[in-house]
Order: structure tokens, then C-alpha cells, then sequence
């Protein structure tokens, strides 16, 4: 990457005694689509508000097109669009009234707009409802208004805070394809996301972790670099046996993967399983040989957040 | 605010004097809002101990069967029961029989930890000391023990999340409904809420749980699949996926919701 197009150097931030960003320094390039994942608290929400320029850091700084976000916060919300986790509809607006709220606020021109909001009621499957008040959809539908008022315009820079909370697996499809197609235009996207087949879309990914970066690069080397093996055990009792091994093991070395088992091992991985396949047909389940597979994100990301925990609750 | 109905006499945990076996029975529910059918001619049942998947796409109508399961809503027509009772007739009877979690965990924010706890465990009539103890025998599962004096908005997501079970538990609820309870929360924070789940499952309480993450559909002995009010899908997830010739939930469920 020649020059980034946005440069996050030496953040620290801190509320009293909650330390929320302790040095997090980070380069997105132009167009490029960039997620952070992280466990609650690790620091991303703080992040993307202090790169929005609606906090500031108590040092560092963030500099997006040769704006700095602490010279010229105006000019840096020229840039950015920024969608909250807990993003505020108009409530006693209509579905398709807010959308034109925030069209205007966005100066988006009339015939963008029409061909947007178009666009938008689809993904959203809203088009049924655009006279139904706000605050009568459901959960979920609520937030995939406030993704698509997020949307009306279009920023250079995107930021999306967790946006597909709560969104169904339909719509979530959906929206992840119209992420690309706005990136394919050229837009910048940040993305915090806690599904991990999420951020395996985007071209690079930071874990957070209580306010640092422990890694940032492409989700599938991250994968790779995970520390042990993953087993993959078939069953005709999936359940039963993954609620097994979460007793045998630890709860986050063990998933459910479609039909099978899957399990994450660390040292020996050859002798524990083996061990492991053992005591399951004692327990009287019928298993077939576990085989390793290659490791996902999840895999990855999971281990590395809870040993972090171990060795921060041991502390 | 209910207290526990006198009236409904229970012997063990989750058994009613009456002894049924299902915990909840739906037959032909539906909700209209005006002319807007939410919940459209429903069926289903829900055994005793079983946790229950109930999926479907946004806005098919999962929290408003919810509302009216756990008296919070009446039903246009249609009828049901939970752990025995009528939805309709034994709207106050039920409130005490069930443990409730809403889409948004609904905690007082401005609250401390102990108090919240305090505060629900009164509307259900236990006194501080029931509900300190209940409490401590909850912790092992819980960990809430050196939070009780921190503020309730403070509390990262995780934490306030395994509060609000708290709070919907301790009285002992035969039947708990959970209406995304995982939502917002990260994948570790997932998999030990999940494992909490079957482990209160495996007590005997029946779980009626949404999600939109269909790896947790996984976790579920049963599973339904609502799209706009209806249930196109009812059985367990090895067979919903046997039966459409998939490896996953997540491609059944978008088979059927987007058909
Ligand atoms: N008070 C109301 N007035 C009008 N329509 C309503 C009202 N409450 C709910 N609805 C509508 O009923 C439908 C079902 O909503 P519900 O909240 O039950 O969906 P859901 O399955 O829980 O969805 P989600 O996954 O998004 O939480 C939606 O179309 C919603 O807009
Ligand atoms: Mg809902």
C-alpha cells in the first residue's frame, strides 16, 4: 500500500479509569473494504467515533484523505458517513419518510435518491411497508431501515458500526453484496462485525483486543496462524456430543459445524484426540474417525480471545 | 406485577399437578395490527425440557407469538398455552410461571447490578434474602459475584447479558423464552451463553429461544422456520436438513425465505 487513505496513529483514549484504546494505530488504503472484529469492550466502537470526529482522543490522531480528524473535524464529516451501533430512526416517520429525511440531509439529488431508496427497499425487503411507522417494525426491520438511511448517500468513507445485528441471514446476504458493489465504486468501508463469515469478505481484517490491535491482515492467514488443530468429528448425536466435549474441554474449543463436530486442540492434538475419541464411544457415542480440517477465522479469533482471557484472569 | 398464583399448585419443578407434556401448545394463533396479518394461523408444540429454535426472517412475526405466549399481547384468534395455562383467560397466572428475556435486554440501566436483581426478583415476590441466595447458587453458571455494586449501564454487553437471564430465572421458571439473546454479542461470549443454555435445559426447563445466527439453531433439540406469519418449517435440525437435502441450517433457512 502506497499512501494509506486513512491513517489511525497512536490512539489512546480513556474513560476515568477504563483504558478503551491504549496506542491502536492503523492504515486503511483507498477502496478498500476493512472489518474489525474483537470481543465487547475491545475498543472498536470507540475507534470509529473518534475517526467520525465525534470524540476526541486524549492523544494521536486520524488523518482520512490528508484530513486530519483533530485540524478540521468539518471537513473530516465531508468525508465519512458513519452508521452508530444504536442508530436513532425517526420513530413517527413512515419507513419511506425517513429515507427522505435523511436523502435531503444528505443533499442527495432527486433522481439518485429515487433509484437508491429503490435499491435500498429491496435489500431490505421494506418495500411492502415504506407507509408503516418506524417504530411499528420489528427488530430486526428497524435496523435494516436505519442500514439503508445510512446508505441514501454515498460518503467516500463508510463506517458501519456492527450493522448487521439483529438482520436476518437473507438480508444479511443482501446487504454484504451491496457493500461490495459500493466498494467496487471506489467507497472505503470499515466494518465492525461479530460474524466472522463477515469479516472474511473484507480484504483485511484488525482483531481487537481491550483496546489494542493484536493483528491485522488478510482473515485467511489469520486463520492459518492459528495455534493448534481443528478436528472435525461426525455424529449422528451432533448435540449431545458437542455439549459432551464442552464439558470434557472448555466451551469455546468446541462447534458445531452443519452436521459435524468440530474441535479445536492445542500440544498433542494427535494423542488428545485419540484419547478424546475414546472416552466419546465409552460415553456411548458413535463417532466416525475425526479428521483435521483447516482452521476458520472463528477458530482462530475464539482461541486467541479466550487464552488472552485466561492469562488476563490469572493475572 | 404478579405474584405466584396460589391457585397452581405445582409439585416438582416444571411439573404441574396435572402433569403436562408440553410446556407450550399453539393452535391456530394469528395477530393482525389493523389490517397487517403479523402472525398468521400458527400451530405448533413445544415439549417439556426441550429448547426450542424459533427462527425466521425479520419482521415474520417470532417476537409478537412471543408477546402473546407470555401474556403480553392478546391474540386476534386462536389458542395456546404455556406450562398449562391459557394465553388468553390466565393472562396473570402465566406471568409467574415464565422467565422472559425481550429482543433488547430489558435492564435498568441507571440501576445497580444488585438492585436490578433485587427489583425482579420483587415482582416475582422473593424478598433480598431468596434472592441473594437464589443468586449465589446461580454464580457458578453466572459469574456475577463482584459486580453487584457496579452500575448496570457500565457492564459490557456480555455481562449485562448474562444478568438479564439472571433476572428472568430466579424464580424458578418452568418455561423460559429468550428473544434474541445473542444478539450484539461476540463468538466466545456466544458459546458460553449457549453452553449456560443447555445446561438450564438440562435441569428441565423448557427453552423457547430466537436467534439469527444459525450456527446456535444448531444447539437446538428442535427448530421452527417463520416467514411472513407463517411456520414453513417444524422438526429437529438433523432432519430439516435430511428432509431439503442440505449440510446447514443457514442454506435451509435461506431456501425457504427466499424460496
Ligand atoms: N404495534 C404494531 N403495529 C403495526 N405493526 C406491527 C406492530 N408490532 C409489530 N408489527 C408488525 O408485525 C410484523 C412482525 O413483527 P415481529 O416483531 O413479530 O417480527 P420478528 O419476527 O420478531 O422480527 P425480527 O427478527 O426483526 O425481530 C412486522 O411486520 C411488524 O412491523
Ligand atoms: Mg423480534
Amino acid at each position: 500500500m502506497s499512501i494509506p487513505f486513512a491513517r489511525v496513529k497512536e490512539l489512546e483514549k480513556s474513560y476515568g479509569k477504563t483504558v478503551a484504546l491504549a496506542s491502536v494505530s492503523l492504515d486503511v488504503g483507498k477502496g478498500e473494504m476493512f472489518g474489525l472484529i474483537g470481543p465487547d469492550g475491545a475498543g472498536k466502537t470507540t475507534l470509529m467515533r473518534i475517526l467520525s470526529s465525534l470524540l476526541d482522543p486524549d492523544s494521536g490522531d486520524c488523518v482520512v484523505a490528508g484530513v486530519s480528524v483533530s485540524e478540521d473535524p468539518a471537513g473530516i464529516r465531508r468525508i465519512i458517513g458513519y452508521m452508530p451501533q444504536r442508530f436513532s430512526l425517526y420513530q413517527d416517520l413512515t419507513v419511506g419518510e425517513n429515507l427522505r429525511f435523511f436523502a435531503d440531509l444528505f443533499r442527495v439529488p432527486r433522481r439518485e435518491r429515487i433509484k437508491r431508496t429503490a435499491m435500498l427497499l429491496e435489500f431490505a425487503r421494506l418495500e411492502p411497508f415504506v407507509k408503516r411507522q418506524a417504530g411499528r417494525l420489528s427488530g430486526g426491520m428497524k435496523q435494516k431501515l436505519a442500514l439503508a438511511c445510512a446508505l441514501v448517500h454515498t460518503p467516500e468513507f463508510l463506517i458501519l458500526d456492527e450493522p448487521t445485528t439483529g438482520v436476518d441471514p437473507v438480508s444479511r446476504r443482501e446487504f454484504w453484496s451491496i457493500l461490495k458493489k459500493l466498494k467496487e465504486t471506489g467507497v472505503t468501508i470499515l466494518v465492525s462485525t461479530p460474524y466472522m463469515e463477515e469479516a472474511e469478505l473484507c480484504d483485511r481484517v484488525a482483531l481487537m483486543h481491550k483496546g489494542r490491535v493484536l493483528m491485522t491482515g488478510v482473515a485467511k492467514d489469520i486463520a492459518q496462524g492459528f495455534a493448534g488443530t481443528v478436528y472435525s468429528v461426525a455424529c449422528d448425536d451432533t448435540v449431545g456430543l458437542a455439549v459432551w466435549l464442552k464439558g470434557r474441554l472448555t466451551p469455546e474449543q468446541v462447534r458445531i459445524v452443519g452436521t459435524r463436530v468440530h474441535v479445536s486442540l492445542f500440544g498433542d492434538t494427535g494423542r488428545a484426540i485419540a484419547g478424546l475419541e475414546r472416552e466419546a464411544a465409552t460415553a456411548g457415542f458413535s463417532i466416525a474417525m475425526a479428521e483435521p480440517v483447516p482452521a476458520a477465522l472463528e477458530d482462530a479469533f475464539v482461541a486467541m480471545i479466550a487464552e488472552r482471557e485466561r492469562r488476563h484472569d490469572a493475572a | 406485577m404478579t405474584q405466584p398464583d396460589a391457585g397452581n399448585e405445582t409439585n416438582a419443578r416444571g411439573k404441574k399437578a396435572s402433569g403436562h407434556d408440553y410446556a407450550v401448545t399453539v393452535r391456530d394463533l394469528t395477530r393482525m395490527f389493523g389490517e397487517f396479518v403479523a402472525v398468521d394461523n400458527v400451530s405448533f408444540d413445544v415439549k417439556r425440557g426441550e429448547i426450542f429454535g424459533f427462527l425466521g426472517a425479520n419482521g415474520a412475526g417470532k417476537t409478537t407469538t412471543i408477546k402473546m405466549l407470555t401474556g403480553l399481547l392478546r391474540p386476534t384468534s386462536g389458542t395456546g398455552t404455556v406450562d398449562g395455562l391459557d394465553i388468553s383467560n390466565d393472562r396473570r397466572a402465566i406471568k409467574s410461571r415464565i422467565g422472559y428475556m425481550s429482543q433488547r435486554f430489558s435492564l435498568y440501566d441507571d440501576l445497580k447490578v444488585e438492585e436490578n436483581l433485587f427489583f425482579f426478583g420483587g415482582v416475582y415476590g422473593m424478598d433480598r434474602d431468596s434472592v441473594e441466595a437464589r443468586v449465589s447458587e446461580l454464580d457458578d453458571m453466572l459469574s456475577l459475584s463482584g459486580l453487584e455494586n457496579r452500575m448496570t449501564a457500565s457492564l459490557p454487553p456480555g455481562h449485562k447479558q448474562r444478568l438479564a437471564l439472571a433476572c428472568a430465572i430466579l424464580h424458578r421458571p418452568p418455561v423460559l423464552f429468550l428473544d434474541e439473546p445473542t444478539g450484539g454479542v461476540d463468538p466466545v461470549a456466544r458459546r458460553y451463553f449457549w453452553d449456560l443454555i443447555s445446561t438450564i435445559a438440562s435441569d428441565g426447563t423448557t427453552v423457547f429461544v430466537t436467534t439469527h445466527y444459525m450456527d446456535e439453531a444448531e444447539y437446538c433439540h428442535r427448530l421452527s422456520i417463520m416467514h411472513a406469519g407463517r411456520i414453513v418449517e417444524v422438526d429437529s435440525p438433523a432432519r430439516i436438513k435430511e428432509k431439503h437435502g442440505m449440510t446447514s441450517i443457514q442454506d435451509v433457512f435461506i431456501k425457504l425465505v427466499d424460496g
